[in-house]
C-alpha cells in the first residue's frame, strides 16, 4: 500500500509499454489489451476508495528527490477532492477506451497508446505536491490529445488539434512563469529551492505579487476550463475529437482547470482570490459563460456542438461556484464537476453512438428515435436530465449547492445560476424532443438499439448519476476536509463551524 | 621541455594536438590506405579513435581538476585556460563531431560525394573549437575561430555538383570573412585600450576606463558584430538559412550544434570576461538583438516549406534564448546558457539526422511533403523527430524544457519580466511549426514509399541523440550538477 499512488499512475504507463510489442497486423489484440490495461487502471484506483481516512487531509503520500538541485521532488499525494478526480479519471479512462471498441478502425496501436499515456499524464494532475512535476503532467497530456483529435478526429480536425494545443500552449507557458515567480520568491523568503505546494503555502507574497501570479496562473487554468472569453478553442476541439476524446476532453481535461484554481490559486494566493476585483472579474465571467454558452447551444444545429458549448456553461457554474469563496460554493463547485465528467461524459457518448450509426451530426437529420433505439432514448433521457439539474440526479445536488454559495454572495449570481439552469433546461429538452420525438425517417428507423457493450458503457455513468442524486451524502463527506481547507485558508474563520453542505445533503434526504 | 611549453602547458594542450594530429592522419590514411572509394567509410573508426583519445585527454584534466581541488589550469602564459567551462564545451563539441562523423558517410555516399576530406576537416574543426572554449587571448581565440570557420566554409560547399551547396559556401565565406573583419578590428581598439590581448588584462583596462568612453563602445559594437555573426542572431543571420539548406545534411547539423556551441562558448567568454564591466551598455543592446532574433527566427519559420530552413530559422531563435541566460547574467542564467547549449546540441543534431535519413540519389528529402506520412513507413524515425521537436518547442518531458526552464527562472530573478512574458509567448508560436512538421509526418498520407536511408552509424547517432534528448529532460540531475561546476564567473 505504500506505492499505491504510483501503481494508479503507472499502470497506464506499463500498458502503454506492454501496447508497443504487439503488432499492429492484429487489431483484436490491440484492442483486447487496451481495454484490459484501461480496466486494470480503473481497477487500481478502487483500493483508495475503501482505504481512503475521511480525517485526514493529504494521504498515500509518496515522496522521493528528483531533481535535488532545484528542489523538485516525485511527490504524490491526494485529498478528498483529487481522489474523486483520480477514480473519475480512472472509471472515465477505462470507458472511452470500451466505448472505441467499434468506433476506431485504423491506427489502432496509436489510437490506445495516446489514451494510455493520456491517462498517466491526468492522473498525475491530480496526484501531483510538487509544482514542477504537476507542471510536466499537465503538459504531458497535451501531445497525446493532439494526435486523437488531429488522426481521429472529424473534417476540420488538423485546424482543431493545432488551435486547441496553442491556446493551451500560451495559458500554460504564462503559467509556469507564475510557478517560478513564486518558486524564486520562496527561495528569497527561505534560502530553500522547493517546488513541493506544501512549502510554497508558507511564503509570505505581498499582494502586489500575489496579483500578478494569479493572473499568470489565470490564463493557464482558465484556458482549461475554459472560461469565457478564452473558450473559442473548445467548440472547435470537442466537436472535431472522436467520441472518446470528446468524452476525455470534458469530462477530465477541463477538470484540471478547475482543480488548478482550487488547488493552487486559492490556497497559495488568498490576498488576491479574496481582492474584490478578482471576485468580480471572475463572477462576470463565469456569469457569461453560463447565459452565453447556453444560449449558444440554443441555436446550434449540430448535435455534439451543443454538447460542446454546454460545457462552457456548466463549467460557468463550477468556476462561479469556486468563487464564491464560501463552503457551500466550493463544495458545489467540487461536486459539479464531477457531475458534469459524469453528464457530459454520457452526452458525449450518446452523440458518439448515433453518429457511429448514421455518420451525421445534424440534428435535423434524426427525430423519433424513440421508436427505433428505446432503451438508447432512456438513456439519453437520463443523461439529459442529469445535465440540466433535474432531481432525483447528480446535477441537482451539484446545482442546488452552488446557487446557495452563490445566494450567500449576492442575490445577482444566484439569479445568474436560476436562469443559467432554466436555459440548461430548455436546449437540452429541446434538443430530445428534436432528436428523440416526432416522426421517425426511413433512415432512422433502421437503427439499431444499444449493444450489450455500449450499455456496459453507459451503466457506471447512470448509476453514479443516480447515486450521487439520491445519497450525495458520501461524497461531501470525502470532500469535506478539502474544502473547509480551502476556504479556512483563504478567509480564516469568516465560514468556521459553517459545513452547509453537509447539513443541505443530510435535510434533502 | 623548455620555458616556453612546460608540461602544465603541454597537458593543456594534448587535446587540441590530438585532433590536429588525427585530423591530419585522416587525410593521410585516405591517401595512402584507402585508394576505393568503398573503403573510405572506415575512416570513421580513426574518427572514432581519434575523439575517444581527445576524450581521454579531457578526462584526465577534468579528473586533475576535481583531484586537485582547482578551478583552472592555465598555460601558454595565460593564452590557455582549462576550466570546468571549457571541459564543458569540449565534451559537447566531441559529442557533436562523433555524431557528425557516424553519420557523414551514408549522406555523402548518397550524395555521392563521399571524399575522405570530410573526416579531416571534422576533426579540425573541433581543434579550432577546442581553442574557442579554452582560449583566453584574443589572438588565441581569433586564430581558434578560423579554423574553424575555414573548415566549414569548406564543408557547407562539400556537394561540388549541387550549385545551391557551392552557393551556400561562397555566401557564409563571403559574410563569414566580413564579420570576421568587424571583430579583429574590435580586437585591435581592444588592444589599444589596454595594450594586451589577454583577457584578464583587457578587462582590467576597461573597468579602468569606465562603460561610456566612446572607444570602449567601439570595441563593443565590433567585436558584438563578429560574434553576433557567429552564433547567427538577428540582424547578422542572412546567411543562415541559406548556408543551412545548401550544405550537406550532416555538415548543416554539425554547423547549426558544433560551430554554434563553440561561437557561444567564444562569446560567454568576452561578454563574461572582457566585456563584463561594460555591461549596462551592452544589456539593452543584447536584449533588443535577443527578442529580435526570437522573432524574426520564429515568425520566418512559420512559412518555411523545406524542413532544413525551418529548422535553421528555429536555430536562429534559439539563439535568442540562449542570449537570455547572458542578459539575466546570474547564476542560473550561466547555468541556463550551459544547459541550453547542451541540451540545443543533441535536440537540433536529431532533428537534423532525421532529415539526413530521407535524402536518396534522386531525391533531397528536406521539403516538408517529403516528410508526409513518414510515420507508417519509418515510425522508428517520426517518432525520434516528434521528441526532438518537442524538445526544440520546450515541452517536458524533454531535455528542451530543461533549458528553457532555467532561461526563464534567471529572467525572473533578474526582474527581466517583459523578457520573461515575450520568450515565452514565443513557445507557442514555435510549436505551431514544428507541429507542422509533425502533422505532416503523422497526418498527411504517405506518398512515396521508398524506404528511408538507415546504416549502423545513423541508428547509433539517432539512438544518442533521441536518448539524451529524452534523458536530460526526465532525469537532468547529473547534467545540471556538471553545468553548476562549469559556471564562468
Amino acid at each position: 500500500m505504500d506505492h499505491i499512488l504510483s501503481i494508479v499512475l503507472f499502470t497506464p504507463l506499463v500498458g502503454f509499454l506492454a501496447l508497443l510489442f504487439i503488432p499492429s497486423s492484429k487489431p483484436a489484440a490491440i484492442k483486447l489489451w487496451a481495454n484490459i490495461a484501461g480496466f486494470a487502471g480503473f481497477l487500481v484506483c478502487l483500493p483508495l476508495v475503501f482505504a481512503f481516512d475521511r480525517s485526514r487531509d493529504f494521504q498515500f503520500a509518496e515522496k522521493v528527490p528528483w531533481i535535488p538541485s532545484i528542489g523538485a521532488s516525485y511527490n504524490l499525494a491526494i485529498d478528498g477532492y483529487a481522489l474523486l478526480l483520480v477514480v473519475l479519471t480512472g472509471l472515465l479512462g477505462f470507458l472511452s477506451i470500451l466505448a472505441s471498441w467499434a468506433a476506431i478502425e485504423t491506427r489502432l496501436k496509436e489510437y490506445y497508446g495516446c489514451f494510455l499515456l493520456l491517462q498517466v499524464g491526468m492522473m498525475g494532475v491530480f496526484m501531483a505536491r510538487d509544482f514542477l512535476l504537476f507542471f510536466v503532467f499537465w503538459e504531458l497530456v497535451l501531445v497525446p490529445m493532439y494526435f486523437i483529435i488531429a488522426i481521429w478526429g472529424g473534417e476540420r480536425r488538423v485546424y482543431a488539434a493545432i488551435k486547441f494545443i496553442i491556446y493551451t500552449l500560451v495559458g500554460s507557458v504564462l503559467m509556469l512563469l507564475g510557478i517560478l515567480a513564486l518558486y524564486y520568491e520562496h527561495f528569497r523568503q527561505f534560502q530553500v529551492r522547493s517546488f513541493d505546494v506544501a512549502q510554497l503555502m508558507n511564503t509570505q507574497l505581498d499582494p502586489n505579487l500575489q496579483w500578478w501570479i494569479f493572473w499568470a496562473f489565470f490564463v493557464g487554468f482558465a484556458v482549461k476550463v475554459p472560461m469565457f472569453p478564452l473558450h473559442t478553442w473548445l467548440p472547435d476541439a470537442h466537436t472535431e475529437a472522436p467520441t472518446a476524446g470528446s468524452v476525455i476532453l470534458a469530462s477530465i481535461l477541463l477538470k484540471m482547470g478547475t482543480y488548478g484554481f482550487l488547488r493552487f490559486s486559492l490556497p497559495l494566493l488568498p490576498d488576491a482570490a479574496k481582492n474584490p476585483t478578482v471576485i468580480q472579474v471572475m463572477a462576470v465571467l463565469s456569469i457569461i459563460a453560463i447565459v452565453y454558452g447556453a444560449l449558444v447551444c440554443l441555436m446550434q444545429k449540430d448535435w455534439k456542438k451543443l454538447i460542446a458549448y454546454s460545457s462552457v456553461s456548466h463549467l460557468g457554474f463550477c468556476t462561479l461556484g469556486i468563487f464564491a469563496l464560501n463552503p457551500a460554493g466550493i463544495a458545489g463547485s467540487m461536486l459539479q464537476q464531477i457531475n458534469h465528467g459524469i453528464s457530459t461524459g454520457m452526452l458525449f457518448l450518446i452523440v458518439g453512438v448515433v453518429y457511429e450509426r448514421r455518420h451525421t451530426r445534424e440534428i435535423a437529420e434524426y427525430g423519433g428515435l424513440l421508436r427505433s433505439m428505446p432503451i438508447f432514448t432512456i438513456v439519453f433521457l437520463i443523461a439529459a436530465l442529469s445535465s440540466m439539474g433535474m432531481p432525483p440526479l447528480n446535477g441537482f445536488i451539484g446545482e442546488i449547492t452552488i446557487l446557495k454559495g452563490a445566494y450567500q454572495v449576492s442575490l445577482w449570481w444566484a439569479g445568474a445560476v436560476v436562469l443559467g439552469i432554466a436555459l440548461g433546461a430548455a436546449y437540452l429538452i429541446w434538443l430530445f424532443q428534436r432528436t428523440m420525438l416526432g416522426e421517425v425517417s426511413e433512415k432512422n428507423a433502421a437503427l439499431k438499439d444499444l449493444n450489450a457493450r455500449e450499455i456496459a458503457v453507459f451503466a457506471p455513468l447512470l448509476l453514479l448519476a443516480l447515486w450521487i442524486g439520491v445519497y450525495p451524502k458520501p461524497f461531501f463527506q470525502v470532500m469535506d476536509r478539502s474544502v473547509t481547507q480551502i476556504v479556512e485558508l483563504v478567509q480564516p474563520g469568516a465560514h468556521a463551524g459553517q459545513m452547509v453542505p453537509n447539513r443541505l445533503a443530510s435535510l434533502q434526504r | 621541455m623548455s620555458q616556453y611549453y612546460t608540461s602544465v602547458d603541454h597537458f593543456v594542450l594534448v587535446p587540441a594536438i590530438l585532433l590536429a594530429l588525427f585530423g591530419c592522419a585522416v587525410l593521410l590514411f585516405d591517401f595512402l590506405l584507402f585508394p576505393e572509394p568503398r573503403q573510405r567509410k572506415y575512416l570513421v573508426w580513426f574518427v572514432a579513435l581519434g575523439l575517444v583519445f581527445t576524450g581521454g585527454a579531457l578526462w584526465r584534466q577534468q579528473h586533475f581538476l576535481s583531484v586537485q581541488k582547482i578551478d583552472s589550469i592555465t598555460a601558454f602564459g595565460g593564452t590557455l585556460t582549462i576550466d570546468g567551462f571549457a571541459l564543458f564545451f569540449n565534451w559537447i563539441f566531441l559529442a557533436a563531431s562523433l555524431i557528425v562523423a557516424l553519420i557523414s558517410y551514408k549522406y555523402l555516399e548518397t550524395a555521392g560525394e563521399h571524399q575522405g576530406e570530410i573526416y579531416g576537416l571534422i576533426l579540425l574543426a573541433n581543434c579550432g573549437m577546442f581553442f574557442l572554449a579554452a582560449g583566453t587571448d584574443l589572438i588565441t581565440l581569433f586564430i581558434g575561430l578560423e579554423l574553424m570557420a575555414l573548415c566549414f566554409y569548406v564543408m557547407v560547399g562539400f556537394l561540388r555538383g549541387d550549385r545551391r551547396s557551392n552557393e551556400a559556401a561562397v555566401k557564409y565565406l563571403l559574410l563569414g570573412a566580413f564579420s570576421s573583419g568587424f571583430l579583429v578590428y574590435g580586437f585591435s581598439v581592444l588592444y589599444g585600450l589596454s595594450g594586451s590581448t589577454k583577457l584578464a588584462a583587457i578587462r582590467m583596462a576597461l573597468e579602468s576606463r569606465g562603460a561610456s568612453d566612446p572607444l570602449v563602445i567601439l570595441a563593443l559594437v565590433t567585436v558584438s558584430v563578429g560574434l553576433l555573426f557567429k552564433i547567427s542572431a538577428v540582424p547578422f543571420h542572412m546567411w543562415a538559412p541559406d548556408a543551412y539548406e545548401g550544405a550537406p545534411t550532416t555538415v548543416t547539423a554539425y554547423l547549426a550544434a558544433g560551430s554554434k556551441a563553440a561561437s557561444f562558448a567564444f562569446l560567454m567568454r568576452m561578454f563574461m570576461g572582457p566585456l563584463a564591466p561594460s555591461r549596462e551598455l551592452w544589456e539593452p543592446l543584447l536584449a533588443v538583438v535577443a527578442v529580435a532574433s526570437m522573432t524574426v527566427g520564429n515568425f520566418a519559420a512559420i512559412t518555411q516549406s523545406n524542413v532544413k530552413r525551418l529548422l535553421a530559422y528555429s536555430s536562429i531563435s534559439h539563439a535568442g534564448y540562449i542570449l537570455l541566460g547572458l542578459i539575466a547574467g546570474n547564476d542560473t542564467g550561466v547555468q541556463g546558457v550551459l544547459v541550453y547549449v547542451l541540451v540545443y546540441v543533441f535536440m537540433t543534431m536529431g532533428a537534423f539526422l532525421v532529415v539526413a535519413a530521407l535524402r536518396r540519389k534522386e531525391m533531397l528529402g528536406e521539403d516538408l511533403e517529403d516528410m508526409a506520412g513518414l510515420v507508417h513507413k519509418s515510425p522508428g524515425y517520426a517518432f525520434l523527430m516528434l521528441i526532438f521537436l518537442l524538445s526544440l518547442a520546450g515541452i517536458p518531458p524533454t531535455a528542451g524544457f530543461i533549458g528553457k526552464y532555467f532561461i526563464f527562472l534567471s529572467l525572473i530573478q533578474t526582474g527581466h519580466y517583459v523578457l520573461a512574458v515575450i520568450a515565452t509567448l514565443y513557445v507557442a508560436v514555435a510549436i505551431y511549426y514544428y507541429f507542422r512538421i509533425v502533422r505532416s509526418m503523422f497526418i498527411s498520407p504517405l506518398t512515396d514509399r521508398a524506404p528511408a536511408a538507415t546504416s549502423l552509424g545513423l541508428k547509433l547517432a539517432l539512438a544518442v541523440t533521441g536518448l539524451m534528448t529524452l534523458l536530460i529532460g526526465i532525469y537532468p540531475e547529473p547534467f545540471l550538477s556538471l553545468a553548476q561546476n562549469s559556471l564562468l564567473r
